[in-house]
């Protein structure tokens, strides 16, 4: 497009996906992502796709599963409940080795939950959420134009590691209009798929499967996919950093609260208290050795989460003991304010907690 | 290895024929139970599969090539001449 | 005197692992038959199931997925949808089509996907070790129904052929089964009719394929083909249920 619009988190995601060449759209009404089915309805006719409103998560997941073997660009998004259900369906693609682009507009749960935002899917989307030893290469963008941006990048990486990736946003991303622009252009540099089910014409059988019966085969399948994940973590993990080369105290927070963290940064810092952000944008790989720097310097840092503390976990890993680690969240859809973490960040700091 | 019947001389006299593949033949019967003629029986030996295999025999050339044997078979281990 | 019956050559020349018996062997033949004759096995795509079948890939060859428990209908979708000049199928037992699988079988159908689908009838959980099937008859006896099916425990068998022909999606909806020869050549004729339909773009196609299953049944072949005649075929009757309109 090369100029800026105003657009929801939502649209702008379905919009970048088709900007990224992705024409299929497998996937199921769930608020607050519905915006992402409904877009794509209109607009993938437009671009010769295919958008085709599944009877559950559970059929979408298996259609981009099926949609994803042919090699094609394809995508599905839903809400916290819906991605429980598409679970076994996202083991079964990262074990089939399938790209394809999976969007978390993540609401308040356990259960049917709420509508609101969260981030308490960080554990599901990080550490499995399905059965098996894989992994979903994770992005967690804080702005619209970042959720345009990572959602082509998504698809370039979906491609070039043939594994499923995930976009982990929230319910207040989806629906808060910000400009955009997409400028971001998708890599031409296509890996070549000769696994890909499209007619055996002039050549073998292909076969897109997960099974594997003898155990000493399925290990060395299992040894594979992870050497694909060492791979990923040396090259994708993607983390901002800011303000931390004087600070006294870090918060460590991704997606919209590190948007809000960021105020609260400028609010302390007229306080004199020196305080710095760490912003995992990859939550898998998790940059843990940017986190051991910044604890070698800074002994104190504020994990915060709009959930009751998932990537605190990650974090402690990534420090390794060499800081006091603290945690502050809200859950249910309660968005924390810039005040209540620059309050929190003061009670730290004057150790008052 | 294929149980060919060695083709006796009145071979051209013969209407029909099968051959069946002892390697994989399960020794299910259903071929046995289908032939109109009785052609078909179960063997005493064991294959190298560990089934007692269906054998062809027809001495008198009864055998019209009908196939419902080989339709019947679930291993498609019988061709069938005519 | 020259061969007039062989192996299809959609098949690998392979033993298979089924039972001796098993119509799923038949099964396999009939479609790979069907795929020879109408020349489709470049542009053929199959879906395995997870159930006796999941091996099919080992067995036909031509590009194939292995399905989720019940989810073929909704891959095969996926796949189609990116494909429509291929020829698509879904190869499903009783578990996955009619107890995991029924929303993904009913709204494929509904949507008139341009899918086939042969569905294998046995009237049991042959993989897992002979538990009961929602295909199982009342008074059957399985390993999770030992004292026999009753209808006030466990309700009555589903009859997949009647129900989706009811959706207007489906365009051919037939019942067939492999016990005799006679049989076996009219489930050849439907399978082919289930696969032109979908050539035809007339909208979803699906052959129920009534099973002898002999040893979860716990009988020998020949008792086995005998039961599907006396005790199966009055519960799912076989016949046409539905039959393309062709397109005007």
């Amino acid at each position: 497009m090369g100029k800026k619009t105003l657009m929801t988190g939502n649209e702008a995601i379905a919009e970048a996906a088709v900007q990224a060449g992705c024409k299929y759209f497998f996937g199921y009404p769930i608020t607050p992502q519905s915006e992402i089915p409904e877009y794509l309805s209109r607009r993938l006719p437009e671009v010769g796709g295919c958008f085709l409103q599944a009877e559950s998560e559970i059929a979408s997941i298996y259609m981009v599963f099926g949609a994803a073997g042919t090699g094609t660009r394809v995508m599905t998004s839903s809400s916290s409940p819906g991605i429980s259900l598409m679970q076994e369906g996202i083991s079964y693609i990262a074990a089939a080795e399938l790209p394809c682009v999976i969007v978390n507009m993540m609401r308040g749960g356990p259960g049917l939950g709420g509508i609101q935002p969260s981030q308490s899917d960080y554990f599901q989307a990080t550490k499995g959420g399905g059965h098996g030893d894989y992994h979903v290469l994770v992005l967690a963008p804080s702005t619209v134009q970042e959720a345009a941006d990572l959602m082509m990048k998504a698809f370039d990486l979906a491609d070039k590691y043939r594994n499923p990736v995930m976009i982990l946003g929230d319910g207040c991303l989806g629906q808060m209009i910000e400009p955009v622009e997409f400028r971001r252009r998708s890599s031409t540099n296509r890996p070549a798929k000769d696994w890909t089910i499209t007619g055996a014409k002039g050549r073998p059988q292909n076969v897109v499967k997960s099974l594997y019966l003898k155990p000493e085969v399925l290990e060395q399948h299992n040894l594979g996919l992870q050497r694909k994940y060492q791979r990923m973590i040396k090259n994708e993990t993607r983390v901002e950093t800011y303000l931390t080369e004087d600070a006294e105290i870090v918060i460590v927070a991704f997606g919209m609260v590190a948007r809000i963290a960021k105020t609260a940064i400028k609010i302390l810092r007229e306080k004199g208290i020196k305080t710095g952000l760490v912003r995992p944008i990859t939550l898998f790989p998790f940059p843990y050795q940017t986190l051991e720097k910044v604890a070698e310097k800074v002994d104190k840092l504020l994990v915060v989460e709009m959930n009751l503390g998932q990537m605190i976990e990650d974090v402690k890993l990534g420090v390794c003991g060499k800081a006091e680690v603290y945690f502050y969240g809200r859950v249910g859809g309660m968005i924390p304010s810039y005040d209540e973490i620059a309050a929190e960040v003061e009670k730290i700091v004057k150790g008052r907690r | 290895m294929i149980a060919l019947k060695t083709l006796p001389k009145e071979e051209k006299r013969r209407k029909g024929m099968i051959v069946i593949n002892e390697e994989l033949c399960k020794g299910c019967a259903l071929c046995v139970s289908v032939c109109p003629f009785h052609l078909i029986q179960i063997a005493d030996h064991i294959s190298s599969k560990g089934y007692y295999p269906a054998k062809f025999v027809d001495s008198e050339g009864k055998c019209t090539g009908c196939t419902l044997c080989a339709i019947m078979c679930p291993d498609v281990a019988i061709e069938v001449y005519r | 005197m020259k061969k007039i019956f062989e192996r299809p050559k959609s098949m690998y020349p392979v033993s298979t692992h089924y039972c001796p018996g098993c119509g799923h062997g038949i099964a396999h033949r009939l479609i790979a038959e069907v795929i020879d004759e109408l020349g489709i096995i470049e542009k053929t795509v199959a879906v395995a199931p997870v159930g006796c079948s999941v091996l099919l890939y080992n067995y036909i060859n031509c590009d194939m997925y292995e399905a989720a428990h019940g989810r073929a209908p909704a891959i095969a979708t996926g796949c189609k949808r990116v494909h429509p000049e291929l020829v698509v199928f879904t190869y499903q037992g009783d578990g996955d089509l009619a107890s995991i699988g029924t929303a993904e079988i009913i709204h494929a159908a509904a949507r008139g996907e341009k899918i086939t689908t042969i569905f294998i009838n046995n009237a049991i959980y042959g993989m897992t070790g002979g538990q009961m099937a929602p295909t199982t008859l009342i008074g059957q006896k399985t390993t999770t129904s030992p004292f026999g099916r009753t209808s006030e425990e466990a309700g009555y068998p589903l009859k997949v052929s009647e129900i989706l022909a009811t959706l207007d999606g489906a365009a051919y909806v037939a019942r067939v089964a492999v016990n005799d020869p006679k049989n076996v050549i009219r489930a050849k004729k439907a399978i082919k009719k289930a696969f032109e339909t979908q050539m035809k773009g007339l909208g979803f196609s699906l052959v129920e394929v009534l099973s002898q299953c002999p040893t979860p049944w716990k009988m020998s072949p020949s008792e086995a083909v005998k039961w599907v005649k006396e005790e199966m075929m009055p519960c799912y009757p076989l016949g046409e249920f539905k039959c393309p309109k062709e397109k005007g």
